[in-house]
């Protein structure tokens, strides 16, 4: 580049926009445990605005690949790189927000006092509130309902609304339609396509593309590693 | 950031213990039993009692503790939110030192506050109480720190039982040496003092590196 | 990429430690046996008796190395969990855990020669002394380790995780010792250690140094093998490995 010091007009010949780095990047990317291969070398990338849907039958590593990315597990090989940076703890903590096969719910807790503890934790979008955030996703009336006294269905809903109060940009969702009845599945939907049109990304597995997010969505296939 | 999280972290555990208020009381409700079987077990003589009373308390408080020790991690390590926490943009290592404290003052306080009666029931010599309830004071905050550190290493089993005891036996040998140890010097008419600060030394060691040494261990064994 | 590093870096693959231990310990053991036949001979037969406890001293020529040996085994297997979880090398891992059972064994010796010795001493098997209660306490952070290891499924986590457990002992294990020793003076009065008053007289120490030798050079054979046997279990899926038992 020339330089351009204050007042020059100069221009750079091809004026091309640097195009952003993608929101997740994962280059290489393989786990293995016990020895045996469970994925990999992986490599793909999510951009803001985007989902990647990964799909795979049950066992083919889909949720370690999840747990991989989320920093609960440690790659054997391969990088991973947020915004363009490399993925250490502190920015995986802020960027990423997962959905596990847990709902990491207290029992003994009412669904707002639920959320009260995971926004105290993870912090707060703003502009939303807990029980905003309930009636979001159906639970409009649940506020002092026991996570106990909650359907399996009516607790994936809670988890979505923890979800949905995070301030982080990046989405991993490990089954998120499990649990859920048709409405429900649209709901995902729904959640799924606001947060990409706020330019945030979401990962999701799924065993079947029939519930995919009617958005700009990326496949990634896993098989079975040899 | 950090003290948000701490709120949040103390407010639901206290919640937390408020809807099972029974289940606090056990460990107390233990002590008690190890007690009573060790008053049976001497035959009641006052003048046999009294002389180990202060070290059969503090073996009921430390079996006591190590009996709660299950219940640290156990529940949240079960429905996900361990895993949440390790996600979270705070240190691993403050919530586990958060969670610590907020343990220790619903297991170890009620067997603080419960060790003069249980005195009297073991004839404790009255001039040993205050060394005891300090002993214990500083004593039991480093029980749960030690403790803390074996329960996140057994974290994901299911049976853990008599290994949890194993691994942290010998962690606890000095803490029971120096504040059982303390007792007895007041009682032989030595200073206590020199047995205190080194607890007191151990804790403040304890309360920086117990809870590093403990969200390594939960990164491994959740791994 | 100077040799040595190189080296090192090669023997971090498992089918060449593999080679690597098979061909290096028995000339370990070979080295060994002599040296504690040496030892024992000596001990035995050509120093004079202690004028003050006679002929029962002799065992002091296995007493103190064994329980050197289980304090040095300690510490290596520290050092090597430390180098396995910083630095993630599943060879240090293998190296830490197969140094537990060889540690406890010694341990265990160093107890069992103590008690011995002990008898004709204090008149009781056991009499609480400062040092072999540490030996004691040793013996149960041993077995906690490989308590731990076996009771995790995944191997890498299971030695990591035991490995931890093994870091944390190391820096406990002078508190340990401080304590029990001050709970001895408090409780026993001073008691007559193990040793005794005298200092050992120069001319009884040869002995002493071959078992000590001995015992160091049968540590590296014994970990060796173990480790050798561990790998093998962990990479028995490989190809190399089937292709060794003949199967492929």
């Amino acid at each position: 580049m020339s330089d351009c010091g204050p007042g020059s007009d100069s221009r750079p010949m091809h004026d091309s926009p640097i195009p952003a780095p993608p929101l997740l990047a994962a280059r290489g990317l393989a786990f293995a445990r016990n020895e045996m291969p469970v994925f990999g070398p992986l490599d793909f990338a999510v951009d803001a605005g985007e989902a990647l849907l990964v799909q795979g039958d049950n066992g083919v590593g889909k949720t370690t690949l999840l747990r991989v990315l989320a920093g609960l597990l440690r790659a054997d090989a391969g990088d991973i790189a947020i915004d363009g940076r490399p993925a250490k703890p502190a920015l995986r903590a802020r960027a990423i927000s997962y959905l596990g096969h847990l709902p990491a719910l207290k029992a003994d807790l009412t669904a707002l006092e639920n959320l009260d503890f995971l926004c105290g934790l993870h912090g707060r979008r703003r502009g939303q509130l807990p029980g905003h955030a309930l009636g979001i996703v159906g639970l409009a009336g649940y506020q002092d309902t026991l996570a106990r006294q909650l359907s399996a269905g009516q607790k994936k809903r809670l988890s979505l609304a923890r979800l949905w109060l995070a301030p982080a940009p990046l989405w991993l969702l490990d089954e998120p339609y499990a649990n859920l009845d048709l409405e429900g599945i649209n709901l995902v939907n729904r959640m799924v396509q606001a947060h990409l049109r706020d330019g945030g990304a979401a990962l999701l597995t799924t065993h079947g593309a029939y519930a995919a997010p009617p958005v700009r969505t990326r496949m990634l296939e896993l098989r079975r590693a040899a | 950031m950090m003290l948000t999280a701490a709120r949040a972290l103390m407010a639901r555990d206290l919640r937390l213990l408020w809807r099972r208020r029974g289940d606090a009381l056990q460990p107390a409700l233990f002590a008690l039993l190890v007690v009573v079987l060790f008053a049976l077990a001497l035959g009641a003589e006052a003048q046999v009692m009294a002389k180990v009373a202060a070290a059969v308390l503090w073996l009921s408080v430390l079996l006591a503790g190590l009996l709660a020790l299950d219940t640290l991690f156990r529940g949240d390590a079960e429905d996900g939110s361990l895993e949440q926490w390790m996600l979270a943009p705070v240190p691993l290592a403050w919530l586990v030192l958060v969670r610590t404290c907020m343990h220790w003052t619903t297991t170890a306080l009620p067997l603080l506050i419960a060790t003069p009666v249980l005195g009297e029931l073991l004839r404790l010599p009255r001039d040993q109480l205050p060394v005891l309830l300090a002993s214990l004071a500083l004593g039991t905050p480093l029980l749960s720190l030690l403790g803390a550190v074996v329960a996140a290493l057994t974290v994901g089993m299911r049976r853990s039982g008599i290994l949890v005891a194993l691994l942290a036996l010998p962690l606890y040998v000095p803490v029971l040496v120096f504040g059982a140890g303390s007792v007895a010097a007041a009682a032989q008419g030595l200073d206590p003092t020199g047995a205190l600060l080194l607890l007191a030394a151990g804790l403040v060691l304890a309360l920086v590196l117990a809870p590093l040494a403990a969200a390594a261990a939960i990164r491994i064994a959740l791994s | 990429m100077s040799p040595l590093v190189r080296w090192f870096h090669q023997l971090g693959s498992p089918p060449y430690f593999d080679r690597f231990a098979q061909r290096w310990a028995p000339w370990a053991y070979a080295l060994a046996l002599p040296m504690l036949a040496i030892g024992l001979y000596g001990a035995l037969f050509q120093v004079p008796a202690d004028y003050q406890q006679g002929d029962s001293f002799r065992i002091l020529y296995i007493h103190v190395p064994s329980a050197w040996m289980s304090l040095l085994v300690y510490g290596v297997m520290a050092l090597y969990a430390a180098i396995a979880l910083i630095w993630r090398i599943k060879l240090c891992e293998i190296l830490a855990m197969a140094c537990a059972p060889i540690g406890a064994a010694f341990t265990a010796i160093t107890l069992a020669t103590g008690s011995i010795w002990g008898k004709p001493m204090w008149g009781t098997w056991w009499d609480w002394d400062p040092r072999l209660t540490t030996e004691l306490i040793l013996l149960f952070l041993y077995l906690g380790v490989i308590g731990l290891y076996n009771a995790i499924d995944d191997r890498r986590a299971a030695a990591r995780a035991a490995g931890l457990l093994a870091i944390v002992g190391v820096t406990l294990l002078p508190v340990i010792h401080y304590s029990v020793g001050w709970w001895n003076s408090l409780h026993q009065g001073q008691t007559i250690s193990l040793f005794g008053q005298s200092k050992m007289d120069p001319s009884m120490l040869p002995p002493l140094w071959w078992m000590v030798a001995g015992t160091h050079v049968w540590f590296v054979g014994s970990l060796l093998r173990r480790a050798r046997a561990d790998n093998l279990r962990r990479e028995a899926g490989k190809d190399w490995v089937a292709r060794l038992a003949g199967a492929l």
